[in-house]
């Protein structure tokens, strides 16, 4: 959307009156309603995306609550019952227990909760610095300033991302702050680019020419007229991401770089069970399917997104 | 000829971007807390053989200039002595490069391979039952880690079923070829022993199966959507018209343009391949470098962990300068751009 | 159905004496997407005979480009499907026709000029390996060496006026410039001698100067080599200068027919009239009339006749029923109510 600088106070007003206008002419509700509304349905018209919001609810709801929803919360730490170990599934431990009587379900939604805090926490840390150079980048395109902060994000970009991650991870104490902060000095560079591309075509659009024009500042350009025409393709790749980064924290648990046990990180209860295979093999497989649900639901999620972000086909 | 210059400037690009990785990994193998001589001989050692390696490390000049030394160590080959083998980590590396290298060229052979025959049987029959299966496939393919598919394949096909062998390169009882490239199944290949490359090919299944499955499933949507993307464009619909016949169309005047994006994002799937290797070597006790890697982090083996990452960055960089020129033999756009192709 | 219809589609063509090459009959084409059908081609009758040039002209979105690509059976399938209709080339339905013989309508019945030259040309390959593969695949390309059907290729860039057609074949089209692009397009069509030829906007895309020098030269072209045209423009000028025969396509549906000269003289139909309005004229002030509104939505076009929600002179009927076409005269035929009683 081009919106104009306050500098320009009278062309403002007089937008707003021909806005106003026009909105009691056609809209008679208001326009952020009818915008939500038109936008669920463009996300609601694939079913799976519907599958993918709900999947995402549902474990959002299971790591928030896990105390209280799990049947056995106490299970989730340094338990240990042998009368009961390596029970397979049956009425009383839905996925069966572990080697040393942990009930499995309850470790998975308290699993859930640190897949889920790794994402979180690992695009919180990302997702601003990232952006921020990537428009500092694509508006200054051409510039000394383009070329260092691209060629450094082409360094990162250079080596697989686990790799690195594993490396970081490795050197600093192995636990779930330290995965998080490896997982995100790899990740950055992945919204520098996006953003990177976005602005650097946003720059030449006619609504930036005019604020410049006006003599709008750097910073209300770049934050104010390109940043919100971002917006979408962030929030798409940022659910996306989600998946992904739960799936990279997963691999890290699984070699031992992340959650440390006791605690149950997915990708460690799937590491410990591996070594139970193939006897009692619920208890690496339902772990691992923990996390294809959740990663799948997070895809779904992101792709509805799209769907609902893109411009009106045919 | 302006081939040539493309790769020359992808070339120069790639040889900037090694340095910057290298200062990188220099910069993360000296952030650890605590005495990295102290580390490589240990707790008990005396006082004076920490002070005498400090100095022979150069720990107690400036960084940068701790980094001159260890980068031209580094370009001579010399990455210093594992903690953990008390071996050249160069050696190391020799010994364990090829196995790798053998599984990802194999993984990556089937995920090029059978992600583009995928995606365009399913785009050949859009929204028929093949291709709705395909799409599920691929979209499982996607969201599921390898290790999970290496754990799941290692029960079926491993253990339940008893099909294939889940442990190393090749059977206990075969002596290895001669080595040459240090590929077994190449090696085999050259000393005509077929027996071996078919031992060394059974090992290689399930493991390369594993680490490809994920760049299988993105290669085969990203085929499927642009040659349905294609099929709807002028230029298939203008050569229908004049007459060529639908085969010819599909073979090579369609194939050629849908490559393009499949053949770009091979680079990253590549990287994911090579992330991937981590835990699947790990779980299929694969003797690469992955698994020499990983061991090496979990005894903050710096020499090794520094060596194995700029040897894997390497690769990468290689593999994405050859997917470049691929890409831009395929896409004239591209090679003769004026400007463009850093 | 009314009988109406029936008598207009008999009536249609039998004026003249020479035979009909190509007839379109009722012609249905829909769209399947994502949340219904769109409902694009409603009913098209359209009839070409040999050695006529006919025009056909309507507003963006109005069907003609898939009219055409219906013709020679090139529309994207799915989405696009037929649920009805019969296209006659030389007697024969070419929407029934089984692979050998559709080759051989495409490859020396009827080509097709498309809108734009450069999403018409496969950006991968050079303009000789699509020229040969044109020869190649043609019905004599069978018994020619390499070196003959390079040679072969070489002739229509000739004829199209290109420059150095040697090295024209091996550039790709990003190296050539928009004009050159739209005669490679040309040249295509013409590798073999053709019955009819399609020419969907040409130059449209390209500055006015060179869209005329495209323009000329396939107006000489055409008259060299004596083939039949469907001239489909935006530039009602073009059409009055180069056709027998004009069209006017609204909505997916043909709503006048008449001679050029007729219809220009005597348009009939309210959407003709306004789509003469809607040309500027040298003299006049600026943009001069127009039509009101939009092309309607295909997914749920207005009942009876699409142009109803435009028209300035809608009755009762027209929302209900769909218009026959009416015959004025000898060669001028309208479907719009008003004209029931013969106007």
């Amino acid at each position: 959307m081009p919106s104009l600088t306050p500098e320009s106070d009278w062309l403002q007003e007089e937008v707003n009156n021909v806005t106003a206008q026009a909105n009691s002419l056609t809209l008679p509700k208001s326009k952020t309603m009818e915008n939500i509304g038109r936008s669920w349905y463009k996300f609601s018209r694939n079913p799976m995306s519907i599958v993918g919001l709900c999947t995402v609810l549902l474990v959002v709801f299971l790591a928030v609550f896990a105390p209280l929803v799990a049947p056995y919360p106490e299970h989730a730490g340094a338990f240990v019952d042998f009368a009961n170990a390596s029970r397979p599934p049956c009425g009383r431990y839905l996925l069966g227990t572990d080697v040393v009587g942990r009930d499995i379900l309850s470790r998975i939604f308290f699993g859930f909760r640190f897949s889920l805090t790794m994402g979180v926490v690992v695009l919180a840390l990302v997702v601003p610095p990232g952006v921020t150079l990537g428009l500092i980048a694509g508006y200054n395109q051409g510039t000394w300033l383009d070329t260092i902060i691209m060629r450094l994000t082409d360094i990162f970009l250079a080596v697989p991302p686990l790799v690195l991650a594993l490396a970081i991870c490795s050197v600093l104490t192995p636990n779930l702050f330290n995965a998080m902060l490896a997982v995100s000095l790899m990740w950055w560079p992945w919204y520098t680019r996006l953003v990177y591309g976005l602005a650097s075509t946003l720059r030449n659009e006619f609504f930036v020419s005019s604020a410049e024009a006006i003599g709008a500042g750097k910073a209300h350009i770049i934050f104010r007229e390109i940043l919100p025409n971002c917006i979408s393709p962030i929030f798409t790749k940022m659910s996306l991401d989600m998946g992904w980064v739960i799936l990279i924290g997963s691999a890290l648990s699984f070699v031992g770089l992340g959650v440390q046990p006791p605690k149950p990180g997915l990708g460690t209860m799937v590491a410990d069970g591996a070594k139970y295979l193939p006897d009692q093999w619920w208890i690496s497989v339902f772990p691992a399917l923990a996390i294809v649900v959740v990663v799948l639901g997070f895809n779904l999620l992101g792709d509805g997104l799209r769907d609902m972000f893109a411009a009106e086909e045919v | 000829m302006k081939l040539i210059t493309f790769i020359t400037r992808r070339i120069i690009h790639s040889v900037f971007v090694l340095f910057g990785l290298s200062i990188v990994i220099f910069v993360i193998s000296r952030v650890m807390p605590g005495d990295p001589a102290r580390m490589a001989v240990g707790a008990r050692a005396p006082q004076w053989v920490v002070d005498n390696l400090r100095e022979q490390m150069h720990l107690n000049e400036p960084l940068y200039v701790q980094y001159y030394y260890w980068l031209r160590d580094a370009l001579h080959g010399d990455f210093g002595i594992s903690l953990v083998t008390r071996r050249q980590v160069a050696d190391d590396i020799k010994e364990f490069f090829p196995a790798t290298f053998e599984l990802a060229l194999f993984a990556g052979v089937i995920m090029g391979g059978a992600g583009i025959f995928l995606g365009t049987v399913s785009a050949r029959h859009k929204d028929k039952w093949i291709d709705n299966f395909v799409r599920v496939i691929s979209y499982l393919g996607v969201v599921t880690p390898a290790f999970v598919f290496a754990i799941l394949f290692l029960l079926l096909f491993g253990m339940t079923l008893n099909w294939m062998p889940t442990m190393g390169r090749i059977s206990a009882g075969l002596s290895r070829p001669p080595v040459v490239t240090g590929l077994i199944t190449v090696d085999a290949l050259l000393a005509g022993d077929f027996a071996t490359l078919l031992d060394a090919l059974w090992h290689l299944i399930l493991p390369a199966l594993a680490l490809a499955m994920g760049g299988m499933a993105q290669e085969a949507r990203i085929t499927r959507s642009t040659m349905s993307d294609n099929l709807t464009k002028d230029y298939i619909a203008s050569e229908r018209s004049l007459g060529i016949p639908e085969k010819v169309i599909m073979r090579k005047f369609l194939l050629k343009p849908s490559l393009i994006p499949t053949v770009s994002i091979l680079g990253l799937d590549f990287a994911a391949t090579l992330s991937n290797a981590f835990l699947v070597e790990l779980i299929f006790n694969w003797p690469g470098i992955s698994r020499y890697g990983i061991n090496a982090m979990l005894r903050k083996d710096l020499n090794a962990i520094a060596a194995v990452i700029l040897i894997l960055g390497v690769v990468f960089i290689v593999v994405n300068i050859l997917v470049d020129i691929v890409v831009a033999q395929l896409d004239p756009r591209i090679r003769l751009a004026p400007g463009r192709g850093e | 159905m009314n009988t109406a219809t029936l008598q207009a589609q008999d009536s249609a063509g039998l004026s003249a004496g020479t035979p009909l090459l190509l007839e379109i009959k009722d012609l249905y084409v829909h769209f399947d997407v994502y949340g219904g059908t769109l409902k694009v081609l409603d009913g098209v009758n359209f009839t070409v005979r040999s050695g006529e040039k006919v025009g056909l002209v309507g507003e963006t979105g109005c069907g003609k480009t898939t009219t055409m690509k219906a013709i020679l059976r090139i529309l994207p399938m799915p989405p696009a499907r037929i649920p009805g209709g019969e296209i006659y080339f030389k007697g024969q339905d070419i929407l029934k026709m089984g692979e050998a013989d559709l080759r051989r309508v495409r490859s020396e019945g009827i080509s097709m000029i498309f809108q734009d030259p450069t999403a018409a040309l496969n950006p991968v390959f050079t303009i000789g390996q699509q020229l040969e593969a044109v020869v190649k695949y043609s019905l004599e390309g069978k018994k020619l060496s390499r070196r003959e059907i390079r040679e072969r290729a070489i002739i229509p860039l000739r004829e199209v006026a290109l420059p150095d057609p040697e090295r024209m074949l091996d550039s790709y089209p990003i190296q050539l410039s928009g004009g050159m692009r739209q005669r490679v397009c040309i040249a295509m069509a013409l590798v073999a001698s053709r019955e009819l030829l399609i020419a969907d906007e040409p130059g449209t895309s390209l500055d006015v100067t060179i869209q005329d020098q495209i323009l000329r030269l396939l107006h000489r072209l055409v008259e060299e080599k004596n083939v039949s045209v469907i001239l489909i423009t935006h530039t009602l000028g073009v059409v009055r200068e180069t056709t027998d025969r004009v069209y006017v396509m609204y909505a997916g549906n043909m709503v006048e027919a008449a001679d050029t000269r007729e219809l220009f003289a005597r348009p009939m139909h309210p959407y003709t009239r306004g789509l003469m309005d809607a040309v500027p004229r040298l003299t006049g002030g600026g943009i001069a009339g127009g039509i009101r509104g939009r092309i309607p939505d295909y997914l749920d076009p207005p009942p009876g006749c699409r142009f109803h929600p435009r028209c300035d002179h809608a009755m009762d009927i027209c929302r209900q029923e769909k218009p026959p076409f009416y015959r004025l005269s000898d060669n001028h035929e309208v479907a719009c109510f008003l004209y029931r009683d013969g106007g």
